[in-house]
């Protein structure tokens, strides 16, 4: 393990260059059919995972591939290590990419498709074979060499894909989509497993996913993006509890949505006044978000609420709450598998923790 | 369920078999014996004869290099216009697709007469430089070279690999290729390590097409080669029809046969190990319009280039079509309808065009029934079948390398007696024209249907799906552009085939080429322009057919 991070290590360039790796300033690309990125801004520092997130038609795969220099930007300017290589060919820029699905070439057995980035740098045919063979054991397919890319499976295509897009030590992977293809036990494995990988070759990596879970899971950072632009940038944690704007709440699945207005120490909203405990902003029209771990059951404490039980779904080690109060507004919660909620029907008090109520910014009118 | 299989598997190769049997191998052993056993015993002196003479060695050599070259050059110059047509979406694609199908339908007498009108010493080319540099001699004499020679091969076949090429290539994932060149590769690193291997079953069945198509060429060689060339078919036809040698004829004909044998059971051995079980792309994801000036410029050459290659001998062949000793003219035309001097070969246009649209497509119908069945069967996913029946798939090439001249002459011997007298019948040119497009459809079909991935049918099966059922649900949507290609090339095969139709039409049931042909045989400024005339009418008859066809691809097909 030791030799093989070692050997796979990429840190020794972070004291030579100061600078970020890659920085993109204002990228702009439409295309005739619509797909169209504004305005994309986006630094990513040596030896980082940043995920990409967002629905699909989003342009997260449009920026990959203008990242990878497989599409011309409009407009903008893309630096690497301080260089312009915005107009570079991507043959010339030093990138891997994984392609969802793989594209590994059909006509060529594992060896040939992991060592053609190999080959293309002009290396000799030992070490070749030396660096292919270091690149499969790094994705625990050693001695698999000779296999027809065919016959594998779709882990093992995946492994090959990683290994093929690896081996010739890109500065900057970018992984679209790679465990899309793949089944739920396979992806819970290589979920741990491909940020291990990525650490241990000490690569930069850029991965694209529409899955929230593998986002959060595999990133140091978190890109988000809604209809081609940039709506959040930071560590999964930061995101998730400090969406940006109610459609990154959403997007997260963060559902309960109040209209909110500042009155004195505290906010009116359509279920009563409510203290929080971030209460900086002054502006009307803001949006308060209740997470649904906030819900206490019981009258003790601050932010009671009155309403009742429309949903109790049992979900193992929790329950999924579903309230309504009087004003009609619907509110869903997480509360723990220990605890005996009232009937669907009844009524019930709750009490919300102002450490879980978060007020976000005022929406602009632009999507 | 097993054994309906079994049947319809057995069903699928043995009609389209027996159609050989009794349309090509029977007439072609009448006329085989014949020759080579006039008397009923064994007589081998021509072909002792014929082995023995420098002269047929060298017209064999000659036959093999003009092909190659023409191969070569075909190819060369039509692979980025397949990647221009399979990458992109412009506007006039389809247009342009239409107009770049007609020279293939044109016969070959047309095509040749084309040619001569552009680049003759009376050419359009010459006239205009001789009046642009004020020479009193035309500068420029391609008559009766090679070069006016490999320009038309060029000319005819570029279609032929930029239709099969494009085809699949627009199935090809271009995701791979932009894989290569995120590992480094340059365009042309890629394309040759990445995208020519996985075209190469594409490439071969258009390239094989080419060469068989030049190596067996008779009209561009006869006319605007002159005496001093000669291929294997044109030396057949000068023997049958200059010196009634029917046994020598026959003997070369024979050996033809030999060469393209040999040459598609080796190419179908290098198919059968390079096909691959790609995972095809609708075209929606692997089509886009051309997004910056390097793409545009790419798109803007090759479409200039087709249109320069294709338009100006058909242009000249118009120009000269309405052009007379006055200047401009429409005579030609008008006379085509009357019959001053009673002739008795006079064919009025309106039937001849009715007769040659009939017959081609009956034979559409016919050949794509039986190019399905055969592609069904030699693309069997019971491998001890396929095993057994994979000999089959250079013997339904077989039709390809025979001369139409002697084909024609085959069915006039064989087929003129019973139970087996078709002499009179009309259904006679179907069967020959269905003889020469079923490689052509089987061709067309096979590589997209082979890069069709096993596991879609297995999906199909598992869902309930018969083997009659996986067919018309999996493979035929999939495979429906392909038989579209192949659909269209039996169509126009039909439309401009000469050889054979000269040799078994009845008189008063003309097809468009025999009439052009009737008009050119007849001496005179006034005939040869009734003939350009008749060959314009053919060739509009043809551009609004596959208008209609392209139109409806459009709207019936979205997915492939």
């Amino acid at each position: 393990m030791r030799e093989e991070r070692s050997r796979f290590t990429y840190h020794e360039s972070r004291i030579q260059y100061p600078m970020s790796l890659l920085e993109l300033g204002h990228i702009h690309k439409s295309y005739p059919d619509g797909w169209t990125l504004t305005d994309v801004e986006l630094t990513v520092e040596r030896g980082e995972i940043v995920c990409i997130l967002g629905p699909s038609g989003c342009g997260k795969t449009t920026l990959l591939r203008v990242i990878a220099g497989l599409e011309t930007p409009d407009g903008g300017q893309m630096l690497v290590d301080g260089e312009d290589m915005t107009h570079t060919p991507p043959h010339l820029r030093g990138f891997g990419l994984m392609f969802q699905e793989y594209a590994l070439f059909p006509h060529k057995d594992i060896f040939g498709n992991v060592s053609f980035g190999l080959r293309m740098q002009g290396l000799g045919r030992k070490a070749v074979a030396a660096r292919v063979a270091e690149a499969l054991a790094l994705v625990g397919l050693a001695g698999f060499e000779h296999r027809d890319v065919n016959q594998l499976s779709g882990g093992e295509r995946q492994r090959v894909a990683l290994a093929r897009s690896l081996a010739p030590r890109p500065r900057l992977l970018m992984l679209d989509e790679p465990l899309g293809a793949l089944d739920r036990n396979l992806r819970e494995r290589l979920l741990d497993e491909l940020p291990q990988i990525l650490h241990r070759a000490g690569a930069t990596a850029i991965t694209v996913t529409h899955d929230q879970e593998e986002a959060f899971a595999m990133a140091d950072r978190v890109v988000l993006m809604h209809d081609g632009r940039v709506a959040q940038i930071g560590t999964p944690r930061e995101v998730y509890r400090r969406p940006a704007s109610s459609w990154v709440a959403q997007f997260l699945g963060l559902t309960n949505l109040l209209d909110a207005e500042v009155a004195g120490d505290g906010i009116e909203t359509g279920i009563g006044r409510l203290v929080v405990s971030n209460l900086k902003s002054q502006d009307s029209n803001l949006k308060l978000l209740i997470r649904p771990e906030a819900a206490r059951l019981g009258d003790t404490g601050s932010n009671i609420v009155h309403g009742v039980v429309t949903e109790r779904s049992f979900r193992g080690e929790r329950y999924r709450l579903g309230v309504r109060h009087a004003s009609g507004i619907k509110l869903a919660f997480n509360v723990p598998a220990n605890i005996d909620l009232p009937d669907c029907g009844a009524p019930i008090t709750l009490s919300l923790d102002p450490q879980a109520l978060t007020l976000l910014p005022a929406e602009k009118n632009t999507g | 369920m097993q054994d309906a299989g079994k049947l319809s598997r057995l069903a699928s190769c043995i009609l389209p078999l027996a159609f050989l049997l009794l349309f090509y191998f029977y007439p072609l052993t009448s006329i085989l014996s014949l020759s080579l056993a006039p008397d009923g015993t064994l007589d081998l002196s021509t072909l002792e004869n014929l082995v023995q003479t420098p002269r047929y060695l060298r017209i064999l050599w000659f036959t093999l290099w003009q092909a190659l070259i023409s191969t070569l050059l075909t190819v060369g110059l039509a692979l980025p216009g397949a990647y221009v047509f399979a990458r992109f979406e412009f506007p006039g694609k389809s247009l342009v697709q239409a107009l770049t199908t007609i020279p293939f339908v044109l016969p070959t007498i047309v095509v040749a007469m084309a040619f001569s009108a552009l680049l003759g010493p009376r050419g359009l080319f010459n006239n205009a430089l001789m009046a642009l540099l004020g020479l009193d001699r035309p500068p420029l004499d391609l008559q009766y070279t090679l070069t006016i020679i490999l320009l038309a091969h060029v000319f005819y076949n570029y279609t032929l690999v930029l239709r099969i090429v494009s085809t699949y290539w627009a199935n090809l994932d271009p995701r791979l290729a932009e894989a290569a060149r995120m590992l480094g590769a340059s365009r042309w690193r890629a394309f040759r390590e990445v995208t020519l291997p996985l075209l190469i079953p594409a490439v071969g069945a258009a390239a094989l097409l080419t060469f068989i198509f030049c190596f067996t060429s008779f009209g561009v060689i006869l006319i605007l080669g002159g005496p001093r060339f000669a291929t294997l078919e044109v030396e057949i036809y000068r023997q049958t029809i200059n010196f009634f040698n029917l046994p020598l004829a026959a003997t070369l004909s024979i050996l033809q046969i030999v060469f393209t044998f040999a040459l598609m059971t080796v190419y179908t051995r290098l198919q059968a190990r390079t096909a691959l079980p790609l995972e095809l792309r609708s075209r929606r994801t692997t089509q886009r319009k051309p997004q910056n000036w390097r793409e545009r410029l790419l798109v803007g050459v090759n479409v200039g280039l087709m249109l320069a290659l294709l338009a100006t001998p058909l242009g000249a062949l118009i120009v000269r079509s309405l052009s007379a000793e006055g200047g401009l003219t429409l005579d030609f035309y008008r006379s085509l309808f009357y019959n001053p001097r009673e002739s008795a070969f006079y064919v009025p246009p309106g039937t001849a065009v009715f007769n040659s649209l009939g017959f081609a497509l009956a034979t559409t119908i016919l050949a794509v029934a039986l190019g399905l069945m055969a592609v069904s069967a030699l693309t069997s996913r019971e491998t001890k079948f396929l095993a057994k029946i994979r000999f089959l798939d250079p013997v339904f090439m077989l039709p390809l390398g025979t001369s139409a001249v002697t084909l024609g002459l085959g069915y006039i011997v064989a087929l003129d007696e019973p139970p087996l007298n078709l002499r009179t019948s009309p259904l006679l040119v179907v069967l020959a024209h269905t003889l020469v497009a079923l490689p052509f459809v089987v061709r067309s079909v096979m590589p997209s249907r082979q890069a069709i991935s096993p596991r879609l049918r297995e999906a199909a099966g598992l869902l309930g799906a018969s083997p009659w059922r996986v067919w018309r649900e999996i493979d035929l949507p999939i495979v429906a552009r392909a038989v579209l290609v192949g659909a269209v090339f039996a169509f126009t095969i039909s439309m401009g085939e000469f050889g054979a139709t000269n040799m078994i039409a009845r008189p008063e049931r003309p097809t468009l080429p025999i009439a052009i042909y009737r008009f050119l045989g007849r001496p005179g400024a006034a005939n040869y322009g009734q003939a350009l005339a008749m060959a314009t009418l053919l060739m509009v008859v043809c551009a609004v057919g596959f208008l209609l066809i392209e139109g409806l691809r459009v709207g019936e097909i979205g997915e492939f």
